[in-house]
């Protein structure tokens, strides 16, 4: 089951914790994995991890449409071969109350998470077409749904993704290719590791089953959708969050 | 002008992957060539890329046949 050989799948934000997480997934169900992040270095290190064979590495800023534009075609070159699986995992946060909010916390946002899974998307989909197979996968977050104070532009571009992806995956079912999100909630990282005991407390008591997610289970979930077992579900949100959300 | 009939011919072909017979100028995309509305999108995709035009969508929506192909194909390059 799960079986992702001969696939070939891109993952924006691979240097990341969540990314790194996901990239490993798909590689680890025989997948070509083509990791893509700002930091060469970072992304060199998780190709050598993952033993150099069946991934590849293409350094790209999701904040230049040009470069964002040009990402599926080099992302193909470099692993020799079409597209199957995008995972559109990069994201950034610009937290702030919206009375403070800048302009550009708001752009940047929007730009790096939700503008760039449309501009993938639409160079995904030329290929998927043709070849009436395809997965793409939006990471998105439980904030989408829930809301979450401080985060309006991070929510508003997650919750955007979730919209976008329902209304594509109405265009291309008949093409065979698959359109769904998955919503993490809160997942060990270098982000949750400098909170503070009290800090920690407070967020487990918000969900039912005790304890942070890891990024294995979200990859789990992404290798599930990418999978051909999962081709039945479309525009659908998987949410992943040890409860913390039943939505 | 037949040069061109015979490209979008080609590219309708093997796109909707058609009996070429039943491909004539006077064939409908959708009515007879069991083409959908995504593939119209792409057709008309695949034209812009082979005679390198741009088809806007206003334009597109009139192109049914494969003689509407030819014609505004023709129109654009002669222009």
């Amino acid at each position: 089951m799960f079986d992702l050989t001969g696939k070939t799948a891109l993952v924006t934000g691979a240097t990341g914790g969540l990314g790194g997480a996901i990239a490993r997934g798909f590689h680890a169900q025989g997948a070509h994995v083509v990791l893509t992040g700002t930091r060469a270095a970072a992304l060199a290190a998780l190709a050598d991890a993952l033993g150099g064979e069946r991934v590849s590495q293409v350094v790209c800023d999701l904040a230049d449409s040009v470069a964002v534009d040009g990402l599926v075609a080099a992302a193909e070159a470099a692993a020799g071969g079409p597209l199957d699986i995008l995972v559109a995992n990069a994201g950034v946060t610009r937290d702030g109350l919206l009375l403070r909010m800048k302009d550009d916390d708001w752009s940047t946002v929007m730009k790096v998470n939700l503008e760039s899974y449309f501009r993938l998307s639409r160079a995904a989909l030329r290929g998927m077409m043709k070849r009436r197979s395809g997965r793409i996968i939006g990471v998105t977050s439980v904030v989408g749904v829930t809301g979450n104070p401080g985060q309006t532009n991070y929510a508003a571009s997650k919750a955007g993704m979730i919209g976008f992806s329902k209304a594509l995956a109405q265009e291309v079912a008949s093409r065979n290719i698959t359109v769904n999100c998955v919503a993490p909630g809160f997942i060990e990282s270098p982000m949750t590791d400098v909170l503070n005991e009290a800090q920690k407390a407070q967020i487990l008591s918000t969900i039912p089953q005790g304890r942070l997610g890891s990024g294995g289970d979200i990859a789990a979930a992404c290798v599930y959708l990418a999978s051909d077992e999962g081709g039945y579900v479309t525009g659908q949100t998987l949410h992943v969050n040890g409860g913390m959300a039943m939505i | 002008m037949s040069d061109t009939l015979e490209r979008v011919r080609k590219i309708v072909i093997e796109h909707l992957d058609a009996d070429p017979a039943k491909v004539t100028e006077k064939a409908s995309f959708i009515d007879d060539l069991g083409a959908d509305s995504l593939d119209n999108v792409e057709l008309v995709m695949a034209f812009e890329e082979e005679f390198d035009i741009e088809i806007p969508d206003d334009a597109a929506e009139h192109i049914q046949t494969v003689g509407d192909a030819v014609k505004f194909i023709g129109e654009r390059l002669g222009a």
